[in-house]
């Protein structure tokens, strides 16, 4: 009966459905994830590992929804390798998972779950972000040269032979020649004609830079909640921005009725009391805007984030000098968290600027940062 | 040809015949040796020739993982034609592929002989072929993102079709009809019962339209398989008088108000390949006893060295594995094979094989003595902790029979078309003592409604109160239905 014995073997490298589909399914989990950006830029386990390691954030597949048995209700089967007596406990519910998700100590569960790094859901966001005003012509005092690899020649330095080149030449010399069909077994060599050199030229390399001043109101009104929204929008704001300069440099100012320089840690961390002046942080920031970074080589992004809770006879001056302030830069961002649903004076003084260039948002719930995000870099 | 396949090609023959002076039964099978990628890929969509969608892509990528992991590993896929295709794993070594052979040839065994396969069409290769080139045409003229939407939709409702829609007019196979339609290739999936509860109960405005579209029909050729139902349903219409219809897909298809053609031709290529697959979700535990109980006795046959003959128990051994929790099948049923064959002669196996399926196998022939042997025993939740609730035989044995209802899943059927004189869908699930996923349950609902174009109505018992959920507009909404007042409202 040999004849209805078949063994056979197929090229399938060129087979690529389940690629495709899977890629598709990706594509479909990224778009849950744009809906639900606004909650994830937020967590924590992001912002406060600084994002300097690739964190990992649990993201469950798709769904594939149909009628079926509540699990947690069901009466199971399982198979013990002793003899199991009622009452005895097989496992245990995981913590932090709720109902619907998968437990992992569980039978039959699905517990697949595709995970988001740090950079796929940067890429994410940073694809909806763009940067308003970029300014090409900042150029630093001085520029320096860099080589470029951008050629290939006949004769060259032997480190930088371009092997990929060289085979490729040989092979085609060798396919060409008549010898080669004489035999076959002859194995490729190189000859002098083949070989190919990477050769560069140098070119004068501008760098582009970029200063954020992150300005914040410490007065009393400002607790946990605010500090976080803040330290949030900036984390990503930095991250945003180094795509674009080479060089981000950040600067912290803090502020109640008088404004000064502080470290990143103490911006995040301590709080003081008081009322507010914002003209005093403005005109901080228009200090050190002249004296360490001259417009015309510097894009700046000052960013301000308070309560609104100004003292009305300040509004006036805080008004002035954020039109010099919108002057010089490329952006700048004016964040009112509030909890409560009052517009403050001092939002609504600052709305008679009409430049594009000053971007105001409100944001009162942890979820909103994403669209100030959007508001400011559009 | 290598001298690998030359020495596979052997081998092939040798258990072949092995195998069949054992007494199995089987078509013939052409071998594949495919890599792992291709086999994996196989494995998600489950034919190498499947319409696309990316749930399958996710299913891939998942079986792929394991493997790269080293977690889990697919030896063989044997497809269920004639005749069969069996794909072998590249890199499996020589007594792998032994081992993977015999259980091979006594999957196709079980495929030929038992009743449960007796009406899949043995072209089902073709078949999915040419639903797949239908799908990848809508999607050239509709768009991706509508074809998918609409995927998305019926894959969701796929079990709920009427499987056992053959036993109703097997009757009427005898004089032929069912025969030649078959081998016209015009689909097994259509005839019978399934149609009959279309005109019967509060499901009866659908006989009207049915005479409409039986009057336009010559004219407009609109459903693929239209021309079968006819005969059938006048015929069964004054017999079977039902008033749950159980076909839901089918159901959708013949009088869904908003869908075009091209729509309800993909739920009628859904609807067949998920007839198609069920005997094999309803056979899983027995087809793999099967076929590792007979692995086991064709290599006892063969001439093993010693190095072969402990990697063979090593591998073997892998197979049967008992899992920590859940349930091996391949474990579970080749133990209740090979307590069978301690007291049966093979004769009365083979009669076994083609009139069982995984319930009425464990119901029959899961005793008490194996329950104890494999420590089987029932759990479920309480307060935080999975608990074992109880390991006496029979309740061991009926909590699995339960599980294996209906393929697992629960039992949704149809009870009118026209719910509240609005057009709305009501359907009903049956409920047997297990409530649904009620997250689940609300995701799906909108789904059907997606597909029906109207509200759509389901009647379900949850904590033990009936409930009707009902999704219109986007929006799913739920009302209590206390016993006495129809339309209590909570």
């Amino acid at each position: 009966m040999a004849d209805d014995i078949i063994v056979s073997r197929d090229d399938w490298t060129l087979h690529r459905k389940g690629h495709l589909d899977q890629s598709r399914h990706k594509e479909k989990v990224e778009e849950v994830i744009k809906q639900q950006m606004g909650d994830l830029i937020v967590d924590e386990s992001i912002i406060l590992t600084d994002g300097k390691k690739s964190t990992k954030i649990p993201m469950r597949s798709l769904e594939e929804f149909r009628f079926r048995y509540d699990f947690n209700k069901q009466n199971h089967t399982g198979q013990g390798n002793k003899k199991m007596a009622p009452g005895d406990i097989i496992g245990r519910e995981q913590p932090g998972k709720g109902k619907g998700s998968g437990a992992g100590e569980e039978p039959g569960q699905d517990i697949y779950e595709a995970e988001v790094t740090y950079e796929d859901l940067a890429s994410i966001l940073f694809e909806e972000l763009k940067l308003p005003n970029l300014d090409d012509k900042k150029r630093p005092l001085i520029a320096h040269d860099r080589p470029e690899f951008n050629d290939v020649r006949k004769k060259g330095l032997m480190a930088n032979v371009d092997k990929k080149r060289t085979l490729l030449e040989s092979i085609k010399r060798q396919a060409f020649s008549k010898k080669k069909k004489l035999n076959k077994e002859a194995k490729l060599r190189i000859s002098q004609e083949d070989l190919r050199f990477k050769t560069w030229e140098t070119r004068p390399n501008f760098e582009t830079n970029a200063v954020i001043l992150a300005m914040m109101d410490t007065s009393g009104s400002m607790g946990q909640f605010e500090k976080y929204i803040s330290r949030t929008f900036f984390f990503w704001m930095v991250r945003f921005l180094r795509l674009k300069y080479e060089n981000v440099e950040m600067r912290f100012l803090a502020h109640h009725t008088e404004a000064k320089e502080v470290t990143e840690e103490e911006f995040f961390t301590r709080g003081e009391s008081g009322g507010t002046r914002c003209s005093s942080v403005y005109k901080y920031a228009l200090d050190i805007i002249e004296k360490d970074y001259p417009p015309a080589h510097y894009n700046i992004y000052p960013v301000h984030f308070t309560d609104g809770d100004n003292i009305g006879s300040d509004n006036s001056r805080a008004l002035a000098l954020m039109k010099n302030l919108v002057e010089v830069s490329q952006i700048v961002g004016y964040g009112e968290i509030l909890r409560t649903h009052y517009s403050s004076t001092l939002m609504s003084t600052l709305k008679r600027i009409a430049d594009p260039k000053l971007r105001l948002v409100t944001i009162r719930d942890r979820n909103e940062v994403y669209d100030a995000l959007k508001t400011v870099f559009s | 040809m290598d001298s690998e396949m030359r020495a596979l090609t052997n081998i092939a023959q040798d258990i072949a015949q092995v195998a069949r002076d054992m007494g199995l039964d089987f078509y013939p099978v052409n071998f594949e040796i495919v890599p792992a990628e291709a086999l994996y890929t196989f494995g998600a969509y489950g034919m190498p020739v499947r319409f696309t969608h990316w749930s399958f892509g996710k299913a891939f990528y998942k079986m792929k993982m394991q493997y790269d992991l080293n977690l889990s590993r697919i030896y063989e896929l044997v497809i269920n034609t004639n005749p069969a295709y069996a794909f072998l794993l590249e890199g499996n070594r020589l007594i792998q592929n032994k081992l993977v052979i015999g259980h091979v040839y006594a999957h196709v065994d079980f495929f030929k002989n038992n009743h449960y396969f007796s009406r899949t069409p043995k072209d089902m290769v073709e078949r999915m072929g040419a639903h797949a080139d239908r799908i990848h045409e809508y999607e050239t003229n509709y768009g991706r993102d509508k074809v998918e939407q609409i995927m998305d939709a019926v894959l969701a409702i796929q079990e709920h079709v009427d499987y056992r829609a053959h036993i109703g007019p097997i009757k009427k196979s005898e004089n032929g009809l069912k025969r030649d339609r078959r081998e016209k290739g015009e689909g097994h999936v259509c005839q019978g019962k399934s149609c009959a509860g279309t005109c019967s109960g509060e499901a009866v405005q659908g006989l009207g339209k049915w005479d409409q579209q039986k009057k336009t029909r010559k004219n407009t050729v609109s459903l693929p398989y239209e021309d079968l139902w006819g005969d059938l349903l006048a015929d069964e219409c004054g017999v079977l008088p039902q008033q749950e219809f159980e076909d839901l897909l089918l159901y959708i298809i013949r009088f869904a108000p908003g869908l075009e053609e091209w729509q309800k031709d993909i739920v009628s290529i859904v609807r067949e390949e998920s007839l198609y697959f069920f005997p094999q979700i309803e056979t899983k535990i027995i087809n793999e006893g099967w076929a590792t109980f007979w692995h086991a006795r064709i290599m006892r046959e063969l001439n093993l060295t010693d190095a072969e003959t402990l990697e063979f128990a090593i591998m073997h051994s892998q197979v049967v594995q008992p899992s920590r929790l859940g349930l091996n099948p391949y474990y579970l049923g080749v133990k209740i094979w090979e307590y069978l064959a301690k007291t049966k002669s093979d004769n009365e196996l083979f009669d076994l094989r083609e009139t069982e399926n995984d319930l009425s196998f464990i119901r029959n022939h899961l005793s008490g003595e194996l329950v104890e042997e494999l420590n089987l025993f029932n759990f479920r939740k309480v307060g935080a902790h999975w608990q074992v609730t109880e390991n006496e035989w029979e309740k061991v044995r009926d909590n699995l029979v339960k599980q294996l209802v209906n393929g697992g899943h629960p039992r949704i059927v149809v009870i009118e078309g026209d719910y509240e004189g609005k057009g709305g869908l009501l359907i009903k699930h049956c409920h047997e003592g297990m409530d649904l996923d009620i997250m689940y349950l609300e995701k799906t609902l909108s789904l059907v409604q997606f597909l029906w174009g109207k509200s759509v109505a389901l009647e379900t018992v949850v904590d033990n109160k009936k409930y009707i959920y009902e999704s219109a507009n986007g929006i799913v909404s739920r009302r209590l239905v206390s016993k006495n007042e129809e339309n209590g409202v909570r």
